[in-house]
């Protein structure tokens, strides 16, 4: 079942496609970058700063714990419940961060939340400043101390992301097994205009020929996004790659691989897409704190894809009709037009009740029934 | 319709919702006859399941008359008589086919969040929360079924409903768990928990061979009902024996039973220290099940012997017993029941009069009285065991 001769799983091997297209999209970018060594290196530095910011984050956090009123006194703040409540919560905080730079294999992310951090509590800072109590000299100095921190937490932060295998923009890669042969998988992804029917954020695909495609999708909040895209490699019932075109709303490229999955289980659909979110990194962030998370969308995608290439169609619940949380009960309003060219098994309700009514007659005990108007034999 | 709705903790009402609409083209909507509360329900009536949202339909275990049909069920027709399996299954995907229908890969469109929080996703459920979907559940006048010609049974005359409605849940899951012990020739099986499912589990261990079943609850009049209506060959009462481990010893010839079914779950009770410990951590969300039945059920078993677990957890347990499972060669087999791969063989065990259903059976009420059966299910007060629903 789709078994493709000569197929190995190339899904682990970058840059083994062979073409000079660059599929892959690393390196396609290649201008301006550093060389392999020097970003390496770049990274060890990072990697050592890091470490010390994440012990610093630990250090700090279990003085902001255990002694709140002491560090809220130090930095010129007041020493009442609230402020030592505050202090705490920030102390519990920066362990966090701590504990997330020096145990995660990828710290970048977490020292730009450090950096996040830091710009949080300049603002906090800065609001004890505005307040007028009488350490006006303590605040200012913790005020220098945190810009320094700061900076140093965003040098190391953009260290650790450099030479990263993500350079500037965001990647996504995800699979899922399809319990179909690859012809049938390939034929229904190749069909570009088939992709809405399962990607949510992606309005329309337009083929405008020779290989190109017009997108249309929705981005964060409620922005609009479009771009034209050209196939840069086909291989049938095995890989399909395509790249956005320059002056597109947003960069992207990616590559879709079909697989034959093992035991006869179908094809395995291995996606890897790059792009490069509009407000750079920061912009990632904030997205995914309003649940915007690319790697979340493209695997809910992918099992629509398998809904309805396995069942026929997207799976509705009644809850997951609606976006955001809904109670699961029956939607209030018709959602699907009745489709009268097709026989269709349709009873009305009110007959089939009124005539099973009828039958529990037979079969139990009679009870009169007042009148419903029309009686029914 | 009307249909029972979650509210909050201990809190169900019956409310005026929109009748059930065909969103799939597999989909049936079916007027339901009968429906029941089963013990599950009580966790999330109790409040553990904390992606419950207010107005949620409950209940899954529901049958009824066909009322309409999509335009891609073939099987079905207006009129016919079915009962509904609580898993809802597609068919095609590959733990469909391999018949582990509750494990279908299709049928849950939150997949993302049971994915979170069990490590892979799970299959829709009617009536049980958004992990499993959000579908709107069984305890109403009306339900919609999606997968219609995969899980839905159709009943002929000569069954009242309560012989047949257990085909949606309990049975078929009582006798899975019976059936994941692999019964051998004279066996002796402990069974924890002598609600609904524990009852069937110990019926469908005697049916499959055990030599003796043992009934362990607190509950006399549970334990009466292991014994006279079950067939338990012994019924230990945990609260009036010093040591369940010792007693089943000396039921055992010191050996230990050869089989466990834990017929408990996440709601566990014991007397003393270990239910104070669980329960403190569940309140401070440090825990979320409390495993007391399990962890029991390990240290119980035969070295060699096998646990199987059909009561229902649904997060992270502490003090696990890890090195009496590994050193004494204990397998746990468990699952949310596969009940369509049971409903053809148990209805005709049913036929054939080797199970009575209906034996479980305390109490019958008309839909609007839900909340008072609820109640009176969660506190085990007048003997009850089962609430039958009549819509």
């Amino acid at each position: 079942m789709g078994i493709t001769n000569g197929t190995t799983n190339r899904a682990y091997e970058p840059g083994s496609e062979g073409s000079t297209a660059g599929a892959g999209g690393r390196g396609r970018r290649g201008n301006g970058l550093a060389s392999e060594g020097e970003r390496h290196q770049g990274r060890a530095q990072g990697e050592g700063l890091a470490t010390a910011l994440g012990w610093f984050s630990i250090g700090l956090g279990l003085a902001q714990l255990t002694a709140p009123g002491g560090v809220a006194s130090l930095v010129g703040a007041g020493d009442g419940g609230d402020n030592r409540r505050l202090m705490r919560g920030l102390g519990m905080r920066e362990i966090a961060s701590g504990i997330g730079i020096l145990t995660k294999p990828q710290p970048a992310e977490w020292m730009w939340a450090r950096v996040a951090g830091d710009v949080m509590d300049l603002a906090l800072l800065g609001a004890t400043l505005r307040s007028g109590d009488a350490r006006r000299g303590r605040t200012v100095a913790a005020t220098a101390a945190v810009l320094g921190v700061a900076a140093l937490d965003y040098y190391a932060a953009q260290r650790l992301s450099r030479g990263g295998a993500a350079e500037r923009g965001i990647r996504v890669r995800k699979s899922i097994t399809v319990n179909r042969p690859a012809e049938e998988v390939y034929g229904f992804w190749r069909d570009f205009e088939n992709l809405p029917r399962f990607m949510r954020h992606l309005e329309s695909v337009e083929t405008t020929g020779e290989g190109r495609s017009h997108w249309k999708a929705k981005g964060p909040a409620g922005t609009a996004i479009e771009w034209d895209a050209e196939t840069t490699e086909d291989r049938p019932n095995e890989l399909i790659a395509w790249r956005s075109v320059e002056g597109a709303d947003v960069d992207n490229d990616g590559v879709v691989r079909f697989t034959p999955a093992a035991g006869g289980r179908g094809t395995e659909v291995h996606v890897e897409l790059n792009y490069e979110p509009p407000a750079g990194k920061l912009g990632a962030m904030v997205a995914k704190l309003f649940g915007e998370e690319p790697s979340g969308q493209v695997t809910d995608d992918l099992r629509r894809f398998k809904q309805v290439l396995e069942t026929g169609e997207v799976v509705y619940s009644d809850a997951s009709l609606h976006r955001g949380m809904h109670a699961a009960q029956p939607p209030k309003e018709r959602q699907f037009p009745r489709d009268d060219s097709e026989p269709r098994l349709v009873a009305d309700r009110s007959a089939a009740a009124a005539a099973s009514t009828t039958s529990n007659l037979d079969r139990s005990s009679t009870t009169a029934r007042s009148g419903h108007g029309e009686a029914r034999a | 319709m009307k249909a029972t709705c979650w509210m909050g903790k201990k809190k169900v009402e019956v409310r005026d919702v929109p009748d059930p609409q065909i969103l799939n083209q597999r989909d049936a909507i079916v007027r339901i006859t009968s429906t029941a509360i089963c013990g599950s329900d009580l966790h999330l009536y109790n409040g553990f399941n904390p992606t419950m949202e207010r107005g949620d339909i409950l209940g899954h275990e529901f049958m009824g008359e066909v009322m309409e049909v999509g335009r891609g069920v073939k099987n079905l027709k207006v009129g016919d008589r079915v009962v509904v399996p609580f898993p809802i299954a597609c068919g095609n995907c590959n733990a469909c086919k391999a018949e582990a229908y509750s494990l279908c890969e299709n049928s849950n469109p939150n997949a993302w969040l049971s994915e979170k929080m069990l490590g892979h996703p799970v299959c829709g459920i009617f009536g049980y929360s958004h992990l499993t979907g959000g579908y709107a559940g069984g305890q109403a006048e009306f339900a919609r079924v999606p997968f219609a010609d995969v899980g839905p049974l159709k009943i002929e005359n000569g069954f009242t409903d309560e012989q047949v409605l257990f085909l949606s849940d309990i049975l078929p899951t009582g006798y899975m768990g019976a059936e994941m012990c692999d019964i051998q020739a004279g066996d002796v099986i402990a069974v924890w928990g002598a609600g609904p499912v524990g009852l069937f589990a110990i019926k469908s261990a005697q049916l499959l061979g055990a030599e003796r079943v043992i009934a362990i609850d607190r509950f006399p009049y549970r334990l009466d009902m292991a014994r006279d209506r079950a067939g338990a060959t012994d019924v230990i009462n945990y609260e009036e024996v010093d040591s369940v481990l010792e007693t089943l010893k000396e039921l055992t010839g010191g050996r230990g039973p050869d089989k466990c079914i834990d017929a408990v779950g996440m709601e566990a009770h014991s007397p003393g220290l270990q239910y104070a410990y669980d329960r403190t951590k569940q309140a401070m969300m440090l825990e979320s099940d409390r495993p007391i039945a399990l962890r029991e059920a390990i240290m119980a078993c035969r070295s060699g012997g096998t646990v199987s677990v059909i009561g229902v957890y649904s997060g992270f347990i502490d003090k696990f017993p890890a090195g009496a499972l590994m050193n004494r060669s204990i397998t746990i087999k468990s699952g949310q029941c596969h009940v369509q791969r049971y409903m053809k063989p148990l209805l005709e065990r049913i036929r054939r009069g080797e199970i009575d259903p209906t034996m479980v059976i305390t109490h019958t009420m008309p839909l609007h009285d839900a909340p008072k059966g609820y109640d009176i299910f969660n506190r085990k007060q007048d003997n009850c065991e089962k609430v039958v629903l009549k819509a």
